[in-house]
C-alpha cells in the first residue's frame, strides 16, 4: 500500500484538496478560539482559503493518478475545480452582507461551505467508485446542514429535512448502482471498469448499474425526473444558501457525470446516451412549462436552473469532445450568470425584507436602475439572447448536438428555450414596464461588485473572456479523450 | 490599422462609444444626453458615407475585409461589405439621426435609457450588415430583438406589453430554427465564414431543410403573409422612432437574409420553392392591401402597406434574375426611406393630437400646408408614382417576375392599384375635407426640427425617383455575380438571366428585349 506516495512532492496533484482539508480544520479551531457567534474574519479567511486553493491549482498544474488510483488530477478536473472554487467563493461573499437576517452569520457556515467544497473537489477528481461516493457524501452532508442552518425558521428546517431525505434516497440509488457495476465488472476503479467492459462486453446488469449511478448523479444536478427537491429547497433555504446550492454543487455533479459517461461507460455509449437524452429533453421541456406559473422568484430560478441543466446535457448527449467542451463552457457561463442573479435578488431588499415574489419587483428599473439593468441583462442572457454570454453557451452545446446528428433533441431544445423566454421576460416586464410600488434600500458594496463583474462578463463575453475560455475548455475536454 | 481594415469595425462600434458616454451622463442632463446621441449618430452617418464613397462598385466581391478566428474554431471576427450590404449600412446610419431628432421632445420619460437603447440598436443593425461570420450574423440579427423589445415595451402605447411579447415570440421562435441550420451548415462546410460558404455546395436534400429553417426566421422578420401578425401591433404600439427603425431597417433584415443566404447558398432549394414564395408574396400584396383599406388607425394602415411592399421584395428576389433582384434591392432601400418618412409624418401629428385615429383628423391642409405637402410626397412614393423612388423598385420587380411567371406579375399588379386606393384615401381623410373638428383648430405646422427631419427625405425620395443610378450602380456588380452563381447552380444559362439588368433605366423601352429571355427563365422555376 501507499506505494505511490514516497514524499510530500509526490502528492502535488492533490495539493489543492490537502490545502482545503487542513485549512478547514484550522478554521474550526480558530472559530472556537475566537468564540463569537458571528465572525467576519472566518468568512473572509474561508474565501481566502478557497482562492488560495484555486491559485495552487492554477500555478501548480500537475497531472497524475494518486492514492492507489482513486484520485485523478487532469486538465478537465482542474478546469471544473476552478469553477467549483469560483462558485463557492462567490456564494460565500454573497452571504456576507445582512448575514444575520439570512441566518448565515454563524462561523460554522463558512467552514461547512469549505468542507462541502472539498467534497466537490474530490468528486471532480474521483477515479474510483469509493472516492466518488466519499466526495459526494462529504459535500452532501455539509449541504444538508447548510440548508437548515437557520434553525428557528420553519421553512429553512423543512428545506433541510426535505433535501436530506431525498438526498439520502439518491445516495442509496447511487450506491446500489455502484454495487451492481462492481458486481458485473469486478472493479471499483473507473479505469479498470472501462477495461473490463471493453473485454467482456455489455451485460444487462452493468446497464442497470449504470442507470442507477446516473440517476443518483441526476439527483444532484436536479435533472428531471429527479428534480422534485429543487424548487422547495431553493425557496425554503436562506437565499445565500440557495446561491451556494445553485452554483458549485451543480458544477461538481455535472463533471462527475461527464467523467462517468465519457470515461467509464465509454464502451456502452449507446446505452447512456439514451438516458442522457431523456434527462435533457425532460429537463428542458418541464422547466420551460412549469416555470410559467411561478410567482415566487426563487422557485422561478429553481426551474430555470433545471432547464439550464437540461441545456448543458444537450452537449453531453453528443458523447463527443466538442460536446464536453460545450458543457464545460456552459457551466462556466452558468456560474457567472447565477452569481449575478443571486446578487440581484440579495440587493433588492425593502424595509420588510427580501423580495420574494416577482410582482414585488415592479418598477425596480426606476427606483434601482443599476440592479434592474443588470438583472434584465442576466435574464436576457439566461434566455440565450445574443450577443450576451448565454447565447454562446447554447451555441457550443447545440453545435455538438448537431454534429452528432441529434436533430430531434436540438429542435425540441430550441423550442423549449423559446418557451422559457416567456418567464424570463416576465421578470424584465415587471421591472421595466410596470410602475414602481415598493422602495428598496441601498445595496451593499460586496453585492455591487459581484453584480458589476457578472454583468461585465456576460455583456462583453465575445470580446474579453470568450476566446480564453474556449481555449481552456478545449484543453480540458481534450484531456478526457 | 489602415482605412481598409478598420473602417467597418469603427463604423459598427462607434455608436457603442456614444452609448458609453450616455451611460456616464447624469440622467437629469437631458440635453447633454440628446446631443451626445445625435452627434454620435451623425458621425456614424458621415463615416458610412465615407465608406460608400470609398466602396468600389465594380468589384462584385467583399471589400474592407477583416478575417480572424476568434472563439474556438467556429466563431470568428470577420467583417466586409459588398454591393448588397453596403447600402443597408448607409440606410441604417442615415435614419438614426432622424430617429433621435424625432424623439427629441416626444420622449419625456427615461430619456437616458431611450438614447442608450437606440445607440445599442444601431450597433446591432450596422453589425448585421457588416459581419461576414454566419454565427455573428445570427448574433446581430437576433440581438436586435432585445432593444426593440424594450423600446416597444417601455415607450410604447396602451397595449404595448402584448405587442412587445408578440414581437419577441414570433421572431425568436422563427430564429432558433435558423440557428440550428447555421450549426448544420458549419458542420457541413467546416466554417462560418460567409465568403467561403458562398462558394460551398450543400447537398441537395440538405438544402431544402436549411432553406426551410432560414425561411422560418426570415419570413417572420420580413414579414411575409401569413407570418405578419406581429407587425401591425408592434408598429402601432411602438413610439415613432421605434416604428421607423422597425419598418425601415429591421424588416430589411429578412430580405437581406434571403439575398445573402437563401438564394446563393441554397440555390436548388430556392429554385424548387420559388413558386411557394411567389404564392405567398402575391397573397401578401393583395390580401394585406385589402386589409389596409379597412384600417381606422393610421399607423396600422402603413404597417399593412409595409407587408404588401415587402411582398414585392420577396417576389423580386426569388425571380432569380438580375432585374428582379436589383428591383428588390431598390425597393428595400426605397421602402426604408418612404415608410420611415411616413411613420415620421404620423409622429408629427401624433405628437400634437395624441391619437392615431384617422377619424380624428381631416382638413389639416388648411392649418398645416407644409406638412400636407410632405405627407403628399411620401404618400405618392408609397403608391409608387413615377418620379418617386417607390416606382423604380416596384417596376423593376414586376418586370423581373414577369420574365419568370406571368401570372405572378399579373397578381402583383393588383397591389399597385390597391395601394393607390388605400394611400390616397388615407390622404384625403386626413389632409383634405373641411376642418370641422374643434381640437384641430389650433394645430401648428411643422417646426424647424420637423422640417430638418422631413425635408431631406423628400429630396432623397424624389432624387432617387428620377435618378436611381447611385443605388443601382452600387448593387449591380454584386447582383450580377449573385445571379450568375444562382443561374449556374440551378442549370440556367447565366447570360439569359442577366439579360441586361440596367437597360430599362438608361433608355426607355427595354422590356421588349427582355421578352425572349422570359421563355427560358420560366421553365426551371415552374417545376
Amino acid at each position: 500500500m501507499n506505494s505511490d506516495i514516497v514524499d510530500f512532492a509526490s502528492v502535488a496533484p492533490a495539493y489543492p484538496e490537502l490545502l482545503m482539508a487542513v485549512g478547514a480544520l484550522v478554521l474550526v479551531i480558530l472559530g472556537v478560539v475566537i468564540n463569537k457567534e458571528r465572525s467576519v474574519l472566518i468568512s473572509w479567511l474561508a474565501v481566502l482559503l478557497i482562492a488560495a486553493a484555486g491559485l495552487v491549482a492554477i500555478l501548480n498544474p500537475s497531472d497524475g493518478v494518486l492514492f492507489n488510483g482513486v484520485f485523478i488530477a487532469d486538465a478537465f478536473g482542474r478546469y471544473m475545480k476552478l469553477l467549483v472554487l469560483g462558485g463557492a467563493a462567490l456564494s460565500l461573499i454573497l452571504a456576507m452582507p445582512n448575514s444575520e437576517a439570512n441566518g448565515v452569520h454563524k462561523f460554522e457556515y463558512s467552514i461547512l461551505a469549505v468542507l462541502s467544497t472539498l467534497g466537490m473537489m474530490i468528486m471532480v477528481s474521483a477515479n474510483d467508485l469509493m472516492s466518488l461516493y466519499i466526495g459526494l457524501e462529504l459535500q452532501s452532508l455539509a449541504l444538508y446542514v447548510m440548508a437548515a442552518i437557520k434553525r428557528d425558521d420553519k421553512r429553512a428546517s423543512e428545506a433541510g429535512l426535505k433535501y436530506f431525505v431525498l438526498g439520502a434516497l439518491s445516495s442509496g440509488m447511487l450506491l446500489y448502482g455502484a454495487s451492481l457495476v462492481y458486481g458485473f465488472t469486478g472493479h471499483t476503479n473507473l479505469s479498470d471498469i472501462v477495461g473490463a467492459i471493453a473485454m467482456e462486453g455489455r451485460s444487462i446488469g452493468l446497464v442497470f448499474g449504470m442507470v442507477f449511478l446516473l440517476a443518483g448523479v441526476a439527483f444532484k444536478i436536479s435533472a428531471v425526473p429527479f428534480h422534485m427537491w429543487t424548487p422547495d429547497v431553493y425557496e425554503g433555504a436562506p437565499t445565500p444558501v440557495t446561491a451556494f446550492f445553485a452554483m458549485a454543487p451543480k458544477v461538481a455533479a455535472m463533471s462527475l457525470m461527464i467523467r462517468l459517461v465519457m470515461d467509464t461507460f465509454q464502451p456502452i455509449s449507446h446505452d447512456w446516451q439514451q438516458v442522457v437524452i431523456f434527462l435533457s429533453i425532460a429537463s428542458m421541456v418541464l422547466a420551460a412549462f412549469a416555470a410559467i406559473g411561478q410567482k415566487s422568484l426563487k422557485r422561478l430560478i429553481a426551474y430555470s436552473s433545471i432547464g439550464h441543466v437540461g441545456f448543458a446535457l444537450v452537449g453531453l448527449s453528443s458523447g463527443t469532445q466538442v460536446g464536453v467542451e460545450g458543457v464545460a463552457i456552459y457551466m462556466a457561463i452558468y456560474v457567472v450568470m447565477t452569481a449575478g442573479l443571486f446578487a440581484c435578488i440579495l440587493s433588492l431588499r425593502t424595509e420588510e425584507g427580501y423580495v420574494e415574489n416577482i410582482e414585488d419587483l415592479a418598477g425596480a428599473a426606476q427606483t434601482r436602475p443599476y440592479v434592474a439593468a443588470i438583472m434584465a441583462i442576466l435574464m436576457f442572457s439566461l434566455i440565450g439572447m445574443p450577443p450576451l454570454a448565454g447565447f454562446f453557451a447554447k451555441w457550443h452545446v447545440f453545435l455538438a448536438a448537431i454534429e452528432a446528428n441529434l436533430y430531434v433533441l436540438s429542435v425540441i431544445g430550441m423550442l423549449a428555450s423559446a418557451v422559457s423566454a416567456y418567464y424570463y421576460l416576465r421578470v424584465v416586464k415587471t421591472m421595466y414596464f410596470d410602475e414602481p410600488k415598493a422602495t428598496f434600500i441601498a445595496v451593499p458594496n460586496e453585492l455591487n461588485i459581484i453584480l458589476g463583474a457578472s454583468a461585465f462578463l456576460v455583456v462583453t463575453y465575445y470580446f474579453t473572456v470568450g476566446s480564453v475560455l474556449t481555449n481552456w475548455a478545449h484543453i480540458a475536454a481534450g484531456s478526457l479523450f | 490599422m489602415t482605412f481598409e481594415n478598420s473602417i467597418l469595425t469603427i463604423l459598427t462600434f462607434l455608436p457603442l462609444l456614444g452609448a458609453a458616454l450616455v451611460l456616464v451622463t447624469p440622467k437629469t442632463a437631458l440635453n447633454a444626453i440628446r446631443w451626445t446621441a445625435l452627434v454620435t449618430t451623425l458621425v456614424t452617418f458621415a463615416l458610412s458615407l465615407w465608406l460608400w464613397a470609398a466602396f468600389d462598385a465594380s468589384n462584385p466581391g467583399f471589400q474592407f475585409v477583416v478575417n480572424y478566428n476568434w472563439l474556438g474554431d467556429s466563431i470568428g471576427y470577420r467583417v466586409g461589405v459588398d454591393g448588397i450590404s453596403v447600402l443597408f449600412v448607409v440606410l441604417s446610419a442615415l435614419l438614426m439621426p432622424f430617429c433621435i431628432l424625432s424623439s427629441w421632445e416626444a420622449i419625456e420619460k427615461r430619456v437616458k435609457e431611450y438614447m442608450l437603447v437606440f445607440l445599442i440598436l444601431e450597433v446591432l443593425m450596422i453589425g448585421v450588415f457588416t459581419t461576414l461570420d454566419l454565427a455573428m450574423f445570427y448574433v446581430f440579427f437576433e440581438g436586435t430583438l432585445l432593444p426593440m423589445f424594450l423600446i416597444i415595451g417601455i415607450w410604447g402605447g396602451k397595449r404595448r406589453i402584448q405587442a412587445s411579447y408578440k414581437f419577441f415570440f414570433y421572431t425568436f421562435t422563427g430564429s432558433v430554427l435558423m440557428l440550428l441550420a447555421i450549426m448544420a451548415m458549419y458542420w457541413n462546410a467546416g466554417t462560418t465564414d460567409i465568403s467561403r460558404l458562398l462558394t460551398h455546395q450543400f447537398p441537395q436534400n440538405m438544402q431544402i431543410w436549411l432553406w426551410l429553417a432560414f425561411f422560418a426566421s426570415l419570413a417572420v422578420k420580413m414579414p411575409m403573409w401569413p407570418f405578419h401578425r406581429w407587425l401591425p401591433e408592434a408598429h402601432v404600439e411602438a413610439p415613432t422612432a421605434g416604428s421607423v427603425i422597425l419598418a425601415a431597417i429591421l424588416l430589411k433584415l429578412g430580405g437581406y437574409g434571403f439575398l445573402r443566404f437563401s438564394l446563393p447558398m441554397f440555390p436548388d432549394a430556392s429554385a424548387q420553392l420559388s413558386n411557394f414564395v411567389f404564392v405567398l408574396s402575391v397573397a401578401a400584396i393583395i390580401i394585406t392591401s385589402l386589409v389596409a383599406l379597412v384600417q381606422t388607425d393610421i399607423k396600422k394602415l402603413i404597417a399593412y402597406s409595409s407587408v404588401a411592399h415587402m411582398g414585392f421584395v420577396t417576389m423580386g428576389i426569388f425571380a432569380g434574375n438580375a432585374l428582379g433582384i436589383q428591383g428588390a434591392m431598390f425597393q428595400m432601400i426605397s421602402h426604408g426611406l418612404v415608410s420611415g418618412a411616413l411613420f415620421l409624418s404620423v409622429g408629427v401629428i401624433y405628437d400634437r393630437m395624441h391619437t392615431r385615429d384617422i377619424e380624428a383628423y381631416g382638413g389639416l391642409v388648411e392649418r398645416m400646408p407644409k406638412y400636407a405637402f410632405a405627407f403628399m410626397v411620401f404618400t405618392m412614393a408609397n403608391v409608387g408614382l413615377p418620379g418617386t423612388s417607390g416606382f423604380v423598385g416596384e417596376f423593376l420587380t414586376m418586370i423581373g417576375v414577369f420574365q419568370v411567371n406571368t401570372w405572378v406579375g399579373f397578381g402583383a399588379a393588383f397591389g399597385v392599384i390597391l395601394s393607390a386606393g388605400y394611400a390616397l384615401w388615407l390622404y384625403r381623410r386626413v389632409i383634405f375635407g373641411a376642418l370641422t373638428k374643434e381640437s384641430l383648430k389650433g394645430i401648428l405646422d411643422l417646426n424647424l426640427r420637423e422640417k430638418i427631419v422631413l425635408y431631406p427625405l423628400i429630396i432623397l425620395i424624389i432624387v432617387f425617383g428620377f435618378y436611381p443610378a447611385p443605388i443601382l450602380d452600387t448593387t449591380a456588380a454584386a447582383v450580377d455575380n449573385l445571379v450568375a452563381h444562382y443561374a449556374a447552380s440551378v442549370g440556367l444559362d447565366p447570360a439569359v438571366s442577366l439579360a441586361d439588368a440596367r437597360a430599362p433605366l438608361e433608355y426607355a423601352a427595354p422590356t421588349g428585349e427582355a421578352q425572349p429571355a422570359a421563355e427560358h427563365a420560366a421553365e426551371p422555376a415552374a417545376h
